[in-house]
């Protein structure tokens, strides 16, 4: 089966977008892959669209965007797993591609937030967890993430301090990043005197809602080597699911299904945790960056606050992670994020990532997690 | 009659309906699959194990223990006229967990992982129309249970 390959990328302004339509954000990045891949439009077979659908007013929002991007009637659909939709449209132009279905696929996260109202939000926060049995008790986003946190506190003596130090980690590589919403460093003393959310996190434990696209364009080997023959390739694809309650999780203290699609990535690539430079990981929430490197295998399960807090996950230790300033600080379009993470990565390891450059990144991974880790993919690139 | 669980239903109907008519009357119920036994808690009608449809409730103690909790301070909808509130999830003795409110029995702070604890049935006495719901209590804190002729599923 052929290799596939990022031929083009392309990534956009995330934040409040109070200038663009949803079409319209996703037409500029789909512009910029386009001029970075040099294809033309007829060479596109079809599109993959990642949103999630309850925060627009646009119903079915593949649509609009397929028309607007003047590619009708090429085949498109748009894939939803929560904040892993990115992913899981990567994942299915990656399968499109492999099964010799098409051999030029457009993959684009579109998605703005902010046009809801205030009200509007309260009432979808209300909903994200199990509705039967958990949220007619008012649990929240946040509040199952401070959960897990709590546990991995009391099981691993994680501290406040730890949780802290990924959000000042990520603001310090978002203030490096121009598509970020949030270009200011913080300090662990701010991160700690932030308003209280859900314990033991603050508003600075968490990520925000944002407006924002990013495209990638996916070929097959046949494609690349026509165009001669450099991609960043994408050789390990890794999925899997959890239950949607948490009361019928094993305990919560790491996202089990992030493990396995990890394990699988990294087989179908031949490859470890050791061999990753770079890492774009799920910091929906602070202490989801530390069961990230945990499930990842980048350190031993329990020791991912000492992890984040001894400079390991900076540029200069053992493996870069979130250096775009990861959701924390570049802002969390959940359709996008997943886009928006393998875009860094073909950056990276294309060499163009500027003063936030990790020095011989070679092999990358996403790690994309959508709820409360019901839906969890690992994506492994790598450059020859 | 789902639709009395909880301060909010988003579920007004499903095949454990009966869940909430045992809460009113005072009984914490599982469910039992009728093929191969298998019991859980929260219940469910349906076994994942033999893919059976028939089965029946059994009667829950709530004790347990804290596995973890939080104290949320920006509600959704619905809840904002609560104030700050503690959720917990519990490890029940019987099997399986839940997750519910820490009750009054237990001050703010005072919540602590591993802490033994006894699940209560309550009904919202403020509303009109019947809404139940059960809340974290220390052990040993009691509450009114209806006759059994009640409990048949």
């Amino acid at each position: 089966m052929t290799r596939v390959g990022v031929i083009g990328a392309g990534h956009g302004r995330f934040g409040r977008r109070s200038d663009a339509t949803v079409q319209e954000l996703a037409f500029e990045v789909y512009r910029m892959a386009m001029k970075d891949a040099g294809i033309s439009p007829d060479r596109v077979d079809a599109s993959v669209i990642a949103a999630v659908p309850e925060y627009h007013k646009q119903r079915s929002v593949a649509g609009v965007v397929q028309e607007y991007l003047n590619l009708n009637p090429k085949p498109t659909w748009l894939t939803e797993v929560a904040c892993a939709s990115g992913s899981a449209a990567i994942r299915t132009a990656w399968m499109a591609i492999r099964s010799g279905t098409h051999k030029v696929v457009a993959v684009i996260g579109c998605q703005k937030m902010t046009e809801l109202s205030t009200a509007e939000i309260l009432a979808l926060m209300g909903r994200v967890g199990e509705v039967q049995w958990e949220s007619v008790f008012g649990t929240t986003f946040p509040g199952y993430y401070a959960m897990f946190a709590a546990r991995h506190m009391h099981d691993f003596g994680t501290t406040r301090e730890q949780l802290a130090a990924v959000a000042v980690k990520n603001h310090r590589y978002g203030a490096q990043n121009p598509n970020a919403m949030f270009q200011k460093e913080v300090t662990v003393e701010r991160v700690l005197a932030s308003d209280p959310v859900a314990s033991p996190f603050c508003v600075f434990d968490c990520c925000s809602n944002a407006d924002g696209a990013a495209c990638l364009i996916l070929a097959d080997e046949g494609t690349v080597s026509e165009l001669g023959g450099d991609a960043v390739w994408l050789d390990g694809v890794g999925c899997a699911s959890d239950a949607m309650s948490v009361l019928r999780r094993p305990h919560l203290v790491g996202l089990p299904a992030a493990g396995e699609a990890a394990r699988q990535a990294y087989a179908m690539a031949g490859a470890g945790a050791s061999d990753v430079k770079v890492a774009e990981v799920h910091d929906c929430f602070t202490i989801a960056e530390i069961m990230a490197y945990e499930d990842l295998g980048f350190c031993a399960k329990g020791e991912g606050g000492p992890f984040v807090e001894s400079g390991a996950a900076a540029i200069g230790g053992q493996v870069a992670v979130n250096v775009d300033g990861g959701l924390k600080a570049k802002g969390h379009p959940i359709g996008t994020t997943g886009v928006s993470m393998a875009y860094e990565i073909v950056t990276q390891l294309r060499g163009r990532a500027g003063t936030r450059q990790v020095p011989g990144a070679d092999v990358g991974l996403t790690h994309n997690v959508g709820g409360i880790g019901q839906y969890c993919f690992v994506h492994l690139f790598r450059r020859d | 009659m789902f639709s009395w669980f909880g301060k909010v239903s988003f579920v007004p109907y499903s095949k454990v309906g009966e869940f909430a008519v045992h809460l009113k009357d005072g009984r914490l119920m599982g469910s039992a699959c009728s093929s191969c036994g298998y019991a859980t808690f929260p219940p469910r009608a349906d076994c994942p194990q033999c893919l059976g449809g028939e089965f029946s409730f059994r009667e829950w103690s709530g004790r347990g223990t804290v596995y973890t909790f939080t104290a949320i301070a920006a509600a959704p909808t619905g809840f904002e006229d609560l104030g700050a509130y503690t959720v917990a999830v519990v490890d029940l003795e019987e099997g399986g967990r839940l997750l519910a409110w820490v009750g009054e029995t237990i001050p703010p702070g005072e919540v602590t992982i591993g802490m033994p604890v006894q699940v209560v049935p309550r009904l919202f006495e403020e509303r009109q129309d019947i809404r139940v719901h059960y809340t974290v209590e220390r052990p040993g804190t009691t509450w009114d249970k209806a006759p059994a002729h009640h409990t048949e599923a």
